[in-house]
């Protein structure tokens, strides 16, 4: 393991060198949208012709509902903005949102996990039930009103993106305190974590040293999962209404819901270039994710057949 | 013997199978057979692809495996048979006893059922027809009042019976061969002389043939007609069973051997001071697991009293269910004393806190069963045996320790550069070995080992075993041994204590308990241990069916 070479190490690439047919097309398939998805939201300002907010230029007012052409190559929404802008600003709202609330899960998910797991008694018992609990409220249903109470109606920029990342942090906290416990408590009996107990190890000591580090292991499988389960939520939130302001950022679900009725009127373009933003992105992070998935687990990964390097060598 | 017809014959089998590190080379073209009537035993160390050889007579290898060669069970090639066909040859022609009784059967199905089950895939039988066949069988393999407990669900059964029940599966088309994959190693011995009896009188009774697999000398020397012994993939040698004990003619064979721990009275005498104050005094002590809300607990110690005193090596032979690991994780703070009283290095262990107990932690060392998993899998060998001097402010970080590090592991006799590899790099015996510098970093005054060896092979099993032996003399440290291979306590230990269900039947020096044993429990866990000695075993075969 020690003298593999660097390259080999690295999360991604160790993996994707691992995998081999179908598993290795499905990844490099994700890896590229979810690539590109990147490039985009990094570089909003440079690609994007206009201002996510922008109704007007120095020829004047762009005009609603403008079909592509030249000046507008994705033509314009029912509010007078740029398609192609919007849907490329879109891309960096999604990409903070996800940021923030997978960021911010992960830790308060895993901190919780890994105490509840370890401690036990009736705080596990007490956080368990909240959990169970959280898991019964429809997810949308739990962002709305977690958007209500965050921001109180307020649309600014900041408020807007936390409001949106905190009600899917709400969501998503169990699943990962459900998984980091589960791990936890089957560690906990392990052989190793019993020696650091008989070495007389304080139980930060334990927890941090001997547990976390080994119980984090699927955390990068739900990351992404989550990820994309994250963009359908904001979309979702957008789309009803509780997102974020259109002069505030752009917004994938935002646009969708305004260009419902264009839909109906045959003005396809308002409609179809969000709501494909919204799949790619979906689609590329979920291939990502299931295939680093299969390829942890080694019996749902697929090898080169055994000796098949000689049976070629024979042909040839 | 020798012109009864070819049950198995196995030409040139070649088996690969691909992991993430390139192809593995399993079983380099071997050729073997086994007769009408015959039990050939192929034993080896873990790795040396007997299991992947018996389980090709079935077409059992997994996806990732190729194999090339011919295996013919009674007159089909196996090796190129479609799926469909294999599906007929199992069971009826060929059948398999798993390791594990525990898994290999359903838990949601009346064992009944499940016999059934496997003749009304081959034949077409009525439901009444297949049950009157399952309560014979069971009769046969000797389940008492098969009629009755034909409905009786796997839990219902002991450990050997279930055993005697994954046996009567395979028996139930009447296959010509009969595979036995270490079919009493997860059994206690005297269960495990039990099933070898049953599995002698089948082959008498129905002349199949049997292919055992076993890494236990003493079960090979009980049982096997033949003998294969196989490594890494290659046969060494072939003999019959007692020319093979007899005169070995392979170096490996000769190794082999020499390495099995036999019962023969060391009689390993200690020489400290009786006046002493002990190191563990257990006074009727009594260790109860809670129960489910509102039930008793189960009772899995009740009233044990012993002593170690210093330099003293206790070992705790027994059972599994008989309570001993139970008593050593108690003696490590790990299980809740419930009654009586423990006392470890002066410390009461009844009602004990963690922070009472945590400054006399470092003059107590532990080594686990599992080398597989005693190991942080992300700490380095030296990062995990430096944390007890860390932990206890002796060195104050790794580097600091690496010194002291270093010194350890040449103790237990591994290069120094161990320190920077991980667990996964090493060896089973490696790994328990760096288990025992972790338990010996700050000197403790108790060492507790609870079957250290028991996951090890032979050859292994005993170069740790005198390195144990080793470091007890030069360090001095009180022990308390736990394992259940009479063998191995009477190498190691200087007094004995015999658990059974919970309570110790008889305890005194380790000459006196395993030379002249008294109690009649003590006897026939004796009598069950078998002896890697075909001509000794027989001997003692007579001898345990008149107790």
């Amino acid at each position: 393991m020690a003298d593999k070479p660097f390259l080999d190490r690295l999360p991604i690439v160790a993996q994707y060198r691992q995998s081999v047919g179908l598993q290795r097309g499905m990844l490099t398939a994700g890896l590229v949208i979810c690539g590109v998805f990147l490039l985009v939201a990094l570089f909003a300002p440079l690609i994007a012709p206009y201002g996510f907010s922008q109704l007007s230029d120095d020829d004047g007012s762009f005009g609603p509902r403008q079909a592509p052409s030249g000046a507008h190559p994705w033509g314009t929404t029912i509010a007078g903005y740029d398609v192609l802008s919007r849907v490329v600003w879109g891309a960096q709202t999604a990409l903070v949102v996800i940021v923030v609330s997978v960021v911010m899960s992960l830790f308060i998910g895993v901190l919780l996990g890994l105490v509840s797991g370890y401690v036990k008694g009736w705080l596990d018992r007490i956080l368990v039930v909240v959990c169970d609990a959280i898991y019964a409220f429809p997810s949308l249903l739990l962002a709305i009103v977690a958007a209500i109470v965050i921001s109180g109606g307020q649309s600014s920029l900041f408020g807007g993106i936390m409001a949106t990342a905190l009600s899917i942090t709400v969501v998503f906290i169990p699943q990962y305190f459900r998984v980091v416990r589960a791990e936890t408590v089957r560690i906990t009996s392990e052989a190793y974590v019993e020696s650091a107990r008989v070495v007389g190890a304080s139980t930060w000591r334990i927890m941090i040293r001997h547990v976390l580090r080994n119980a984090t292991r699927s955390l990068p499988l739900i990351f992404t999962l989550n990820a994309s389960e994250a963009i359908l939520t904001i979309a979702g939130l957008g789309f009803l209404g509780f997102g974020i302001e259109p002069s505030a950022a752009a917004e994938w679900g935002y646009d969708l819901n305004r260009a419902v009725e264009d839909v109906t009127a045959g003005r396809w373009w308002t409609a179809v270039f969000p709501g494909l933003a919204i799949v790619l992105v979906v689609l590329g992070i979920t291939l990502v994710g299931e295939s680093l998935n299969d390829l942890a687990d080694p019996r749902l990964r697929t090898r080169r057949r055994a000796g098949s390097r000689k049976k070629k060598e024979v042909v040839s | 013997m020798t012109d009864a017809p070819l049950a198995v014959e196995i030409r040139d089998l070649d088996v690969t199978f691909a992991t993430d590190g390139g192809d593995v080379h399993a079983v380099h073209g071997i050729d073997l057979d086994v007769r009408d009537r015959e039990i050939l035993a192929i034993v080896g160390e873990s790795g040396s692809g007997k299991t992947v050889t018996a389980r090709t007579l079935l077409g059992l290898l997994p996806e990732t495996a190729t194999a090339t060669g011919a295996v013919v069970v009674s007159g089909t090639d196996v090796v190129s048979l479609s799926p469909a066909r294999l599906r007929q040859l199992r069971g009826r022609d060929a059948a398999m006893i798993f390791q594990e009784p525990m898994t290999a059967l359903n838990p949601v199905f009346p064992v009944g059922w499940q016999i059934a089950e496997g003749i009304r895939a081959h034949e077409r039988v009525s439901k009444r027809d297949a049950r009157r066949r399952a309560i014979e069988i069971l009769g046969t393999v000797g389940i008492p009042d098969p009629e009755r407990r034909v409905d009786d669900y796997p839990h219902q059964f002991s450990g050997g019976q279930k055993q005697r029940i994954v046996i009567a599966q395979a028996l139930a088309m009447g296959p010509k061969v009969l595979i036995a994959d270490e079919p009493t190693t997860a059994l206690d011995v005297t269960v495990q002389a039990e099933i070898l009896d049953l599995l002698r009188g089948i082959r008498d009774e129905f002349g199949t043939a049997i292919l055992l697999i076993t890494h236990n000398m003493g079960v090979v020397a009980d049982l096997a007609d033949r003998v294969t012994v196989m490594y890494q993939g290659d046969i060494v040698e072939t003999a019959p069973v007692d020319e093979l004990f007899a005169a070995p003619k392979a170096e490996y064979t000769r190794d082999l051997l020499a390495a099995v721990p036999r019962l023969d009275i060391a009689d390993r005498t200690w020489a400290g001071d009786a006046e002493v104050a002990p190191v563990v005094r257990a006074d009727d002590l009594e260790i109860r697991y809670p129960g489910r809300f509102g039930r008793k607990g189960f009772l899995a110690v009740s009233g044990v009293s012993f002593d170690i005193r210093p330099g003293e090596v206790l070992g705790l032979v027994g059972e599994s269910g008989s309570g001993k690991s139970t008593i050593a994780r108690a003696i490590a703070g790990l299980t809740e004393v419930t009654g009586g009283s423990l006392e470890v290095l002066g410390v009461e262990m009844r009602g004990v806190t963690e922070r009472q107990l945590r400054p006399h932690r470092r003059d107590l060392g532990f080594v686990f069963q599992d080398p597989a998993s005693s190991f942080n899998p992300l700490l380095t060998i030296g990062a995990a045996i430096a944390e007890p001097l860390v932990v206890h402010g002796v060195h104050r970080s790794l580097e600091d320790a690496r010194a002291r590090v270093a010194e350890l592991l040449e103790a237990v006799r591994l290069p120094a550069a161990f320190q920077d590899r991980f667990p996964h790099e090493l060896s089973g015996g490696q790994r328990q070995r760096a288990s025992l510098a972790r338990a010996l970093a700050l000197e403790p005054k108790l060492l507790i080992a609870d079957e250290p060896t028991s996951a090890l092979d032979v050859s292994v099993q005993k170069t740790v075993l005198e390195l144990f032996t080793d470091l007890q003399e030069r360090f001095g440290f009180a022990c308390l041994f736990v394992t259940h291979d009479l063998a191995v306590v009477d190498m190691l230990a200087h007094r004995v204590a015999v658990l059974h269900r919970g309570e110790v039947v008889e305890q005194g020096r380790t000459a006196d308990v395993l030379g002249a044993p008294k109690e009649e429990y003590t006897q026939r866990l004796i009598a069950s241990l078998p002896v890697p000695d075909p001509a000794e075993q027989a001997a003692r075969r007579q001898l345990r069916r008149s107790l």
